[in-house]
């Protein structure tokens, strides 16, 4: 196996790793700042895909599908949080998984009434399709480039919104004390509706620009979610640096595994053989790391005991 | 209002008339139906046990019922086919007799309980939630990308499995099967309950620290609850898969999961009887709705939606007296 392969491997994971984190980073802020568990948020990263391959199918512009997702994210996260969510926050995980699994229901076969059960495709926009060079030789998709390049930009907008400003002072006040900050005047509901549309949109960003590489169609963000709750786990929940390290390290080791693993066991075994184990193995990967960070450290890298 | 009691032997006994009833008029599709909602009502009073009773959010017992499933299907394969399971160290033949198949079920379902359970319980809350999920989208993929076994097209075993004294393929004769079954696991488990363990296992759920308190070692409380509950859930996934003769990854799913958390629900969490209440439910609605809407799942949705916002207790507490949830 070359080197160059495995670079660019490298990268896919990367890339993969990246778009876990645009779902999870959502989902562990609103745990940390709400105490909920939410199913629904693969909910709204299909969503988000649906809604840019229909606005990229009417106008054909890329740049608008994208802002297409963000909104429709938003607008259903808002949705749901105004009609059923805010009614979970004081009940225990049992009702917000039930319920959450129940919006699923209802999102799933309400696109699959209106879009019907074929999947709709997303094109790649001619700017960004094909490759570029980089150092070293390697050519690399630059759509793929361009994805971990929004990635790490997210990224890096939400560490200072955090940090920085005085929502992300609010939304720590939140988490670390949510009757202070509303004895103190801020008006924690408006808040609430604030960060789950904030996660909302990063999840349905997230479908869209995934749906670009697959295709875009029902029950897509569900495989993503309990991806996004491995990267959790891993990561320690509550915690967006958490999330960050978890997501590129549960997409890295899922890409290297799904390639490595059948070379290595080609090394010992025979061809056919090697491949269905290898990729049996592979399949299992993340969840045996997650298994090894929960007998080592149950809290998760990030999280506090 | 009825008191609880009673409701629950109007259940059971509904159970039954409606298979004989529909025995006597010659419907043997509606014998299959409530054929279905024993051996998923089966499946839902197992994880109603870590769930209810222990308060384990459990989200990955469809690896058990899948398992039990598999347990089936493997052997039945083999037994089909005339060829060993295994030869080295040991000579394993496939079967085609139930108590066998149902035997190995539970042992293959405890012992994966006791495995996912030791890792599982390290935590709690919602990572527990997410932990469990997350094993069972781990069995999910294995079933899917492990091609010894039919792989993502499962298996189909063409002939149901034998119990001695009973000709399996009368659809009321297997119908009988199931229902005593389960009447054996509700008494296994209604005594259970009323053990010093059940108790260890609800002071465990309601107060912890009490519990660790005056003694209890709550972490293997839990442990042997979350077994138990398992290998009652994979009974169910080998009888589920004789029903249908038919094993594929879908058992796996994480829908699975959700789906035997619904009748849960839909019955009222901790009561002993919900489960079934909820299967009937459930497969009414899927048999009704799905007749008359393609996207059914919606209602079902908006339905679980408002037991879960409004109509806490279920459909057994909303139709008895208030009174706790203890049997």
């Amino acid at each position: 196996m070359s080197t160059i392969l495995l670079i660019e491997q490298l990268l896919n994971g990367l890339q993969f790793g990246v778009m876990l984190f645009l779902m999870a980073a959502g989902l562990t802020l609103i745990f940390g700042v709400m105490g909920l568990i939410n199913l629904a948020h693969g909910s709204l990263y299909m969503v988000g895909a649906f809604a840019a391959a229909g606005v990229a199918g009417l106008t054909g512009s890329f740049a608008l599908a994208l802002i297409a997702s963000l909104a429709a994210a938003a607008m259903f996260g808002a949705l749901i949080e105004l009609t059923v969510i805010r009614r979970l926050y004081k009940r225990d995980h049992l009702d917000q998984v039930l319920a959450t699994f129940a919006l699923i229901l209802v999102f799933s076969e309400g696109t699959r009434w209106a879009f019907g059960s074929f999947p709709l495709f997303l094109n790649i926009p001619d700017m960004l399709s094909g490759t570029v060079m980089l150092p070293g030789g390697i050519e690399y998709s630059l759509y793929r480039l361009t994805i971990i390049g929004i990635g790490l930009l997210v990224a890096a907008g939400l560490f200072l919104l955090i940090s920085k400003t005085r929502v992300g002072m609010r939304i720590r006040a939140g988490e670390n004390d949510r009757e202070m900050i509303s004895a103190l005047g801020v008006d924690i509901s408006v808040l609430y509706t604030l960060v789950f549309a904030l996660g909302a949109a990063l999840a349905g960003l997230s479908g869209a620009l995934v749906g670009a590489i697959q295709s875009v169609e029902v029950g897509m963000g569900e495989p993503v979610l309990i991806l996004a709750f491995v990267v959790i786990v891993i990561g320690g929940i509550g915690s967006i640096k958490g999330a960050l390290a978890g997501a590129i390290l549960v997409g890295v080791t899922d890409t290297m595994g799904r390639t490595l693993l059948p070379v290595i066991f080609g090394s010992f075994m025979d061809p056919s053989a090697a491949t269905s184990v290898g990729s049996a193995l592979a399949s299992m990967l993340i969840y045996i790391l997650m298994a090894g960070v929960l007998v080592f450290k149950p809290t998760g890298l990030f999280g506090e005991a | 209002m009825l008191r609880e009691t009673h409701l629950n032997g109007l259940l059971m006994l509904a159970l039954l008339i409606v298979p004989l009833a529909a025995l006597a008029l010659n419907e043997p599709f509606i014998i299959t139906l409530a054929t279905k909602v024993t051996i998923l009502a089966l499946a839902g009073v197992g994880l109603n046990l870590a769930l209810g009773q222990g308060g384990l959010i459990s989200f990955g017992h469809a690896i058990f019922f899948g398992l039990g499933g598999y347990s089936m299907g493997i052997l039945a394969s083999h037994a089909q086919s005339f060829t060993p399971l295994m030869e080295v160290p040991f000579l394993i033949e496939g079967t085609k007799l139930m108590p066998v198949i149902w035997i190995v079920a539970i042992a293959v379902s405890c012992l994966a309980a006791l495995l996912v359970g030791l890792l599982s319980l390290r935590t709690s809350g919602v990572y527990f939630i997410m932990v469990t999920l997350a094993f069972g989208q781990m069995f999910y993929y294995f079933a899917i990308s492990w091609p010894a076994y039919g792989g993502e097209d499962g298996l189909v075993i063409f002939v149901r499995n034998e119990f001695p004294g009973l000709n399996t393929l009368v659809p009321i004769q297997f119908f009988g099967l199931c229902f005593a079954v389960l009447c054996a696991v509700l008494f296994f488990v209604s005594k259970l309950n009323k053990s010093a363990f059940g108790l260890a296992l609800s002071g465990a759920h309601f107060n912890a620290e009490r519990a660790e308190t005056v003694g209890i070692d709550i972490t293997r409380v839990r442990l042997v609850a979350f077994v138990i509950s398992a290998g009652i859930t994979g009974l169910a996934g080998a009888l589920f898969a004789d029903l249908n003769r038919f094993v594929s990854p879908t058992m796996f799913s994480w829908h699975t999961s959700g789906q035997i958390m619904i009748f849960i629900i839909l019955g009222g969490v901790a009561r002993l009887y919900g489960p079934i209440a909820g299967a009937a439910v459930y497969i009414i609605l899927e048999h009704y709705l799905g007749a008359f809407s393609d996207y059914w799942q919606i209602y079902l949705g908006l339905i679980l939606l408002f037991v879960v916002l409004f109509a806490q207790g279920g459909l057994i507490g909303g139709l008895s007296k208030r009174e706790a949830a203890h049997d």
